[in-house]
């Protein structure tokens, strides 16, 4: 290349010229737009050979199944008593209390299937590994305990990878148990071997090969310990073949020894004090709460906290539910796509109560002027969150529940009337709000219509996007736990099986994915572990035949070169149709209550597909590199 | 930003991979490694990684955090915040015609080195000591032409506190 500057993806671009690269495969999102629009830009000059040669060629429910009353104390430490690899671990889930399991077959797991053959754990089989990962992860944010997933060795356990991630950013508690090959095989490139501890490392809490048949019952035991404890997460579990099909003599050993795993779980007694006197002379306080709040099911000390004190609340997306957001005091969601009125609060604060929340670069915008006028207070579990993006005053590392228990009581009832009446003016002001006089449906009016007519009572799992800012803006949460979305990772296609995971875990309860058509399309085939186990799940397919949260980004910063982001999609009633699921297409905006209103009355799994505004915008939004007050609030305001 | 330089001590569990997960961990989230030892303890469940690292004062906290975080790291212990005892081990192989070899050698012993083996054209020595000894030593070899050299990066322990004043009131 000549002299002069160029930018980074256009040296990369030559590069895959000079490589002689002709075709490109893969998908866009944010990190990768600058290149997507160097290859949409070089073509609209240069003519690609290859693509020239292309143009020239021609209500069932499901029932819960009761189990733990039946089953005697472990008998792991029976003496007299020959084990097989195998039932060594069935007997741990069993000690667990592991009701459901995720996840897919393959060669190495063959001993463990076969053992599930005659167990009372019920076994939901997935089209896909990613998928179980996903569904044994929203299973563990729905009811808090652990989700299990079983995957092969080698594909079958890549395939958790994403999954796995998923739920590492967001501490969900799960247990990925693996089959791996023989023992003698490892390091020798086997047929489906892969590198497991090595590959998820770094997107799991912990892992661990058992390498030693005697370790095995320690080892499961300790891993749903680390999964559920401290701040919660993935532990995977690689089981060799020779092992799980091995044999052991009673008793087995099941102590832990981990000991360089010490959760803090109780708050510094001087910190809290500091924190309640300080919210004591706050007159502008907020609260800023995340996830965490939910993992500890503080909900209710929350709720407690903010009413005694008058403090107003927001949360981030994990964290929506876990305050009433019809309640006076709520700010809704911060951030990125936050509402104006928690963003302003945020900005003008002079205390800012950070509870179970990470300063996650989509919630802060800027670190420089995140919060400019606030002091910090910051309740977290885990040490390495505080002060990682901000620095915070009043650290306080402990459980959530276990430090709002001693703050609520420590707080005294102030007056902050006029804190509160500035929020309310702001909330007048700057209401979430889109063209309602539209002729084409639009995305946030399906979404408002459904959390309307749910009544708040669902349970909702989404994909990434666009429609997912919509679902956390334009639902109304009023209980922990009603979400479930990808927070951190921001994983397409993890409102489906999601969706699995959530009902199976709850079916007592209503759950909606609401999904955008490309998250959708990323992981679809699990619709046929809907129709097989007669999941009652209602997907609400919002249509805008977009990567609509890309094409934003396109169309705001890279001159409408929508490069890669429009959609071919297909019938998605047909498929539906194919898998022996019922679907609804909606076309006219008249019709989206009747239809919302029926098809949540339909007893099986229903999809509904909504055709909403193609080029519809997520506003408020706060554009990379600015401040939390500097949002664009879109054409209404 | 200040870059300050902290010796780290890191018990961890003695077993396959933990080297690997604490390497990565640095790599992964863009810390500097100056140097990792790692070695049996008189406990032959865990080993003692002794980490030389740099970064401002903000930076160095989330490295002890994220250390501690690590399950099978078993405890953090930041060296620089106490008295230690650090030393560094050098084997330096300097070119030395054979009318050098007095002149080398002597050096060496100023610096309390060995010399460990020498051939027609060479000499190798070995050095302990602190970090900026072992530096200082290598640059005095420099003129004479540095052939190959080899350090084990530091390790340290540190130094049993001496009781300041005879306890009162005691018989």
């Amino acid at each position: 290349m000549g002299k002069g500057t160029c930018k980074g993806a256009e040296i990369l671009y030559q590069s895959l010229l000079d490589e002689g690269v002709e075709y490109v495969f893969g998908y866009t999102g944010a990190a990768v737009l600058p290149i997507l629009d160097q290859i949409y830009q070089a073509h609209l000059t240069n003519v690609n050979p290859s693509i020239e040669r292309i143009k020239n060629m021609g209500k069932a429910k499901h029932t819960a199944i009761t189990i733990g009353e039946n089953i005697p104390a472990s008998p792991l430490d029976q003496a007299d008593r020959v084990w097989k690899g195998a039932e060594v671990l069935h007997q741990c889930l069993l000690d667990e209390k592991v009701e459901h399991m995720f996840g897919y077959t393959g060669g190495s797991v063959l001993p463990i299937f076969d053992q599930l053959y005659k167990s009372p754990i019920n076994f939901i089989l997935t089209r896909h590994e990613q998928g179980g990962a996903h569904a044994a992860d929203a299973y563990a944010r729905a009811t808090g305990k652990v989700g299990v997933v079983l995957a092969t060795s080698g594909p079958g356990a890549t395939n958790l990878v994403t999954g796995l991630a998923t739920a590492h950013m967001d501490s969900i508690p799960v247990v990925a148990i693996t089959g791996q090959v023989r023992s003698n095989l490892i390091g020798n490139d086997a047929f489906q071997e892969a590198d497991m501890i090595g590959i998820t490392r770094p997107c799991t809490k912990h892992n661990i090969l058992v390498r030693d048949i005697r370790d095995l019952g320690r080892i499961v035991k300790e891993c749903f310990h680390i999964a559920r404890s401290g701040r919660p997460g993935p532990v995977l579990v690689d089981i060799p073949v020779d092992i799980s099909s091995g044999q052991i003599q009673g008793p087995i050993d099941t102590k832990m020894q981990i000991p360089g795993y010490r959760p803090r779980f109780k708050g510094h007694l001087r910190q809290i004090q500091l924190a309640a006197d300080t919210i004591n002379q706050s007159k502008r306080p907020v609260l800023y709460v995340g996830g965490g709040v939910i993992i500890s099911n503080a909900s209710d000390l929350l709720r407690q906290l903010a009413i005694k004190a008058n403090i107003p609340v927001t949360t981030t997306l994990m964290g929506l539910g876990a305050f009433d957001e019809n309640h006076p005091l709520a700010l809704k969601m911060l951030g990125m796509h936050g509402t104006a009125y928690a963003n302003f609060a945020v900005q003008e604060c002079d205390l800012l109560i950070a509870i179970g929340s990470r300063f996650d670069d989509r919630v802060t915008g800027t670190v420089d002027t995140f919060a400019p006028h606030a002091k910090i207070i910051h309740i977290d579990i885990d040490p390495a969150s505080i002060s990682k993006n901000v620095r915070v005053d009043i650290p306080v590392v402990g459980d959530a529940a276990e430090i709002l228990g001693q703050l609520v009581n420590l707080v005294k009832p102030v007056d902050r009337s006029g804190w509160l009446t500035q929020i309310d003016e702001w909330k007048q002001k700057y209401p979430l709000r889109y063209d309602t006089d539209s002729a084409n449906i639009k995305p946030q009016h399906v979404i408002q219509a459904l959390g309307r007519i749910a009544d708040g009572k669902a349970i909702v799992t989404t994909g990434v996007g666009q429609h997912q800012m919509w679902a956390a803006q334009f639902f109304q949460y009023n209980q922990p736990r009603q979400l479930i979305t990808s927070g951190g990772l921001g994983t397409m296609g993890f409102g489906l099986p999601a969706a699995i995971g959530a009902q199976i875990g709850r079916p007592d309860k209503m759950v909606i994915d609401i999904d955008g058509d490309a998250s959708f399309s990323m992981t679809l085939m699990e619709l046929a572990t809907i129709a097989q186990y007669k999941l009652p799940i209602k997907i609400a397919v919002i249509r805008n035949t977009f990567q609509g949260m890309v094409r934003q980004w396109q169309e705001m910063f890279y001159g409408k070169r929508y490069s890669q982001t429009q959609m071919y999609l297909p019938d998605f009633l047909k498929i539906a149709e194919g898998f022996g699921i019922k679907a609804v297409g909606i076309t006219d905006k008249n019709q989206v209550e009747d239809v919302i209103a029926e098809s949540l009355k339909y007893p099986g799994p229903i999809l509904m597909d909504f055709k909403v505004e193609p080029e519809e915008n997520v506003y408020p939004m706060v554009a990379p590199s600015k401040s939390l007050h500097e949002m664009e609030l879109g054409r209404l305001a | 930003m200040n870059e300050n330089k902290t010796v780290l001590g890191v018990l961890v569990e003695n077993r396959p991979g933990v080297l690997a997960h604490v390497a990565g961990m640095f790599a992964a989230r863009g810390f500097n490694i100056d140097s990792l030892v790692v070695g049996r303890t008189e406990d032959p469940t865990v080993s003692r990684m002794i980490i030389v690292t740099s970064g401002d004062e903000a930076t160095l906290e989330q490295i002890r955090k994220q250390l501690a975080k690590i399950v099978t790291v078993v405890k953090v212990r930041n060296y620089s915040e106490q008295e230690c005892v650090e030393r560094d081990l050098l084997l330096i192989q300097v070119h030395c015609p054979p009318d050098k070899r007095t002149e080398l050698g002597e050096l060496a012993t100023v610096f309390r080195g060995t010399v460990v083996d020498v051939g027609p054209k060479t000499i190798t020595i070995q050095l302990t000591g602190p970090e900026k000894k072992i530096e200082a030593f290598i640059e005095l070899c420099r003129p004479y032409g540095i052939l190959q050299l080899a350090r084990t990066g530091v390790i340290a322990v540190p130094r049993t506190e001496q009781p300041k004043t005879q306890p009162v009131g005691q018989e």
